[in-house]
């Protein structure tokens, strides 16, 4: 079957009335559960499984797909709004697009975020049609070293984050990666930093740390002071994007649907780099980096472009191996196996009507997401005008619930708590919780795949750069320290790190 | 303000053991009964219970709702259940790792032999030993060879300690005699991935996690883990026929209760599930997976109340042989 008649066998599917509808609601209750803080797909999936039960298989997983990609959207309100990231990919957006809010600019920042989205999710859904297989096949060259290699290489760049001391960007790496060490080692089962609690041994929950650095630290600050307080800004001056702002994001938006796509595909982790390095290339090539941090498009733009089409391309190694990238991936496993139908190479031959018709669906689904959401701006941005007396406690009181929601563990509520004060403290300490949460999210990762290539190589360290792919990724970060340190580019650096506040 | 809050908590306590009083076996289930899976959404585990969830709600005519609680190897959520009320409306289904925790973990809040009430057994997941599909053995005598002549030089995934491709490979490694290099992974899933890349030669998962990239011919299948061969795989050899004795490992799953819960309760559940096992949908989605539903013999208590018992002996043995300290 060729492309065009399997997209059209797609697209007759995808356009069937009772799908179209069902893509809908899924891709709105992506939305709202999004938007709420801490509930995310994950807990969102689950839930609705059983109700995929009465479904045919191509409805019910149009559904789920649509809660997933819906609720990448819906992250990013929150993050912009109320600097509340649901997802460490949304995280990145909280750093820029939350500023753009304080600056009244939340409307602009809401469009960037939704037209990055769609047009990633547009190229993301074609690459998907025509390559998924051989680029699957790519993916799998990907072992324990080429993962290790990669991650050193995104966290070296990734140092661009931090708009304040590098020294403090550093010291937040490292504590992330101290976070990311709670729980029981994989390799021995030895609990590490857990202190006897059994609730701690699977480790911190992500979400609770970032709503705890991210929200409810944002939230004691505006509270500190009640002149300082702030929420967003009273006066929203254009919900709509510039004729500037739009040559600004046009750059950003390609590169990040570049770098999402590839990564995406990657299935050890690759989503969770795409949207970090996004930003940092994004503030690596402009002009004026010094305004990262502090409200810079760009920095909504490529991020948030990167993170869709990384979401829409983790498709990939499901769809045609059968292999999922992350937990919502492995619930839609969950949720094929439930229709009768075991993904794996088989089913883009066994049920092409099934294949073709999610991916047709994905397109239309990032459509209803932008014909939903560009009008859904203006309500968001009201919200803004909610009294922050109502508003703070409704926040803290979702984000409890929702984290709570995933693993039913009251250790959950009490990391938002207990990272909510670090998050005030760090703040107060001029020190930023994006690299906090880059350590937090990477240094597992790393840990995971150094150890793991070694006792593959049994050892013998030269694994890293006997294997191409691995020792082209290490010869790029090597390039990017040099880069760092070469005295010519030091004052430049110097520009790039140091703000005068 | 003290004295409101210490009144509504004392009608709070004085309703719930009023109603704890009222709520006779006979009526049961008079609201929706919650099975609580001790691990992740999406996993196997959490499939086979939706799958009997789905099947029992319309026998007991109530919802059964399933409820995830991850974490620290099933113990987290076994640990809740065996604290609830043990009125039969908070379940746990928990598979063979119910019998493995008391070895690896130094301080079970819980004892699985006396602080749950068995009501039957489920499933019995077969499980496969699978290579990557360049890998040179042809049969399952050529593999045992290879991995007795190259050792250590044999990489072999798994899914952490404890984990069922754990344990597999550590009874794989003593009936031969040897040992190969253990890697560890999050779960089967990732290492899946790396046997679909050839970056790791072997490792023993689930017919769940496993059948589907056999028949794609992406791995190698060499032997199934149960005394006959299965209906999913009719090429695969077991380990018998391929000259290893006492080589029986399934994933056994099975459905409990608070320990003294009502008898009365405790029989209706069996038979509920029973009925559920011999549904038609069920057992057409459990082959789906690779596995299928326990005949009504085992789906009773005193079948689970066996099966725990002895395999909780022979893994304090396996595991303790092993080396591996109890966390």
């Amino acid at each position: 079957m060729d492309l065009i008649s399997s997209l059209a066998l797609g697209f007759s599917v995808a356009l069937d009335p009772i799908n179209i509808l069902y893509c809908f609601i899924g891709v709105l209750l992506g939305t709202l559960v999004g938007v709420l803080p801490g509930i995310g797909p994950t807990a969102t999936i689950a839930m609705l499984l059983p109700i995929t039960f009465t479904l045919g298989p191509e409805t019910s997983l149009i559904m789920l797909a649509g809660i997933y990609y819906g609720a990448q959207y819906g992250g990013s309100t929150t993050a912009i709004l109320i600097n509340l990231p649901g997802e460490s990919s949304s995280a990145v957006t909280a750093i820029d697009g939350y500023q753009m809010a304080r600056k009244g600019r939340a409307g602009a920042a809401l469009a960037t975020a939704a037209i990055g989205s769609f047009f990633a999710g547009t190229v993301a859904t074609l690459l998907l049609a025509f390559f998924a297989p051989p680029l699957a096949r790519a993916a799998l060259n990907f072992g324990a070293p080429e993962y290790f290699s990669l991650i050193v290489l995104g966290l070296l760049v990734s140092i661009a984050l931090a708009h304040g001391s590098i020294l403090k960007a550093l010291a937040m790496i490292v504590l992330g990666l101290l976070l990311g060490m709670v729980g029981q080692d994989i390799y021995t089962g030895t609990p590490r930093f857990t202190f006897g609690v059994r609730e701690l041994f699977g480790g911190l929950n992500f979400v609770a740390v970032a709503v705890g650095v991210f929200g409810v630290a944002e939230i004691l600050r505006n509270l500190e002071n009640e002149k300082e307080r702030e929420v967003g800004v009273k006066a929203v001056t254009n919900l709509w994007l510039t004729k500037d702002d739009i040559r600004r994001i046009v750059g950003p938006v390609l590169r990040g649907t570049a770098l999402g796509s590839v990564l995406g595909v990657l299935p050890g982790g690759g989503h969770i780099l795409s949207s970090f390095a996004s930003y940092s290339a994004e503030k690596r090539l402009s002009k004026t980096p010094e305004e990262f941090g502090k409200g810079a498009i760009e920095g909504v733009a490529g991020p948030e472009s990167a993170n869709n089409a990384a979401a829409q391309t983790s498709f990939i190694p499901l769809m045609t191996l059968g292999i999922p990238a992350h937990p919502v991936m492995a619930l839609m496993i969950g949720a094929f196996i439930l229709q009768g139908i075991t993904p794996g190479p088989n089913v883009i031959n066994e049920e092409p009507a099934l294949f073709w018709g999610i991916i047709a669906s994905m397109w239309i689904g990032n459509l209803l997401l932008v014909i939903l959401n560009l009008p859904l701006i203006g309500l968001w941005v009201k919200m803004l005008t909610i009294p922050y007396r109502v508003l703070f406690p409704a926040i803290v009181l979702f984000a409890c619930i929702g984290t709570f929601s995933i693993n039913q563990n009251i250790y959950d509520i009490y990391a938002i708590a207990f990272f909510g004060i670090v998050g005030y403290l760090l703040i107060r300490f001029g020190c930023e919780p994006a690299p906090l949460l880059l350590g937090f999210v990477l240094g597992p990762l790393l840990e995971e795949h150094l150890r793991r290539a070694m006792i593959i190589s049994r050892g013998d360290p030269m694994i890293f750069v006997e294997r191409p792919i691995s020792a082209t990724l290490l010869g790029m970060a090597l390039l990017a320290v040099i880069v760092a340190v070469l005295p010519s580019i030091r004052k430049k650096r110097n520009e790039v790190f140091v703000e005068e506040d | 303000m003290k004295t409101i809050v210490k009144i509504l908590a004392a009608s709070f306590v004085a309703g719930s053991a009023l109603s704890a009083v009222t709520v006779m076996a006979q009526d049961y289930p008079n609201q929706p009964v919650t099975i609580v899976v001790p691990f992740s959404a999406g996993g196997p585990t959490d499939t086979v219970t939706r799958l009997v969830a789905a099947a029992m709600s319309e026998d007991l005519g109530q919802q059964v709702v399933v409820q995830n609680v991850g974490g620290a190897g099933g113990t987290l959520g076994a640990g809740q259940v065996a604290a609830a009320a043990n009125d039969g409306y908070t379940l746990l289904l928990h598979h063979i790792g119910m019998s493995t925790a008391p070895a690896l973990y130094a301080s079970l809040p819980y004892d699985p032999m006396t602080d749950f009430a068995p009501i039957g057994l489920v499933t019995e997941v077969p499980m496969t030993i699978v290579a990557r599909k360049d890998f040179e053995p042809a049969s399952l005598e050529d593999l045992i060879a290879h991995v007795k002549a190259n050792g250590e030089d044999v990489t072999y995934a798994n899914a952490g300690i404890g984990a069922a491709s754990q344990l597999c490979g550590m009874l794989f490694m003593n009936a031969l005699d040897t040992k190969m290099t253990e890697v560890p992974y999050q779960g089967t899933g990732p290492a899946m991935t790396d046997l679909l890349g050839g970056q790791i030669d072997m490792m023993c998962d689930q017919t769940t996690n496993t059948t589907s990239q056999i028949l794609a011919g992406e791995i190698k299948a060499y032997a199934v883990t149960t005394p006959e061969r299965i209906a999913v795989l009719p090429e695969v050899p077991t380990m018998a026929e391929g000259g290893v004795e006492n080589f029986e490992l399934a994933i056994w799953h099975g459905l409990y209760a608070p320990a003294g819960t009502d008898q009365a309760i405790i029989d209706r559940l069996s038979a509920s599930l029973q009925k559920a096992l011999a549904d038609e949908t069920v057992g057409n989605s459990f082959a789906e997976l690779g596995t299928y539903p326990v005949p009504a013999s085992q789906a009773t208590p005193a079948a689970l109340a066996q099966k725990l018992e002895g395999q909780t002996a022979l893994w304090a043995a396996v595991i303790a042989d092993a080396g591996i300290a109890a966390q």
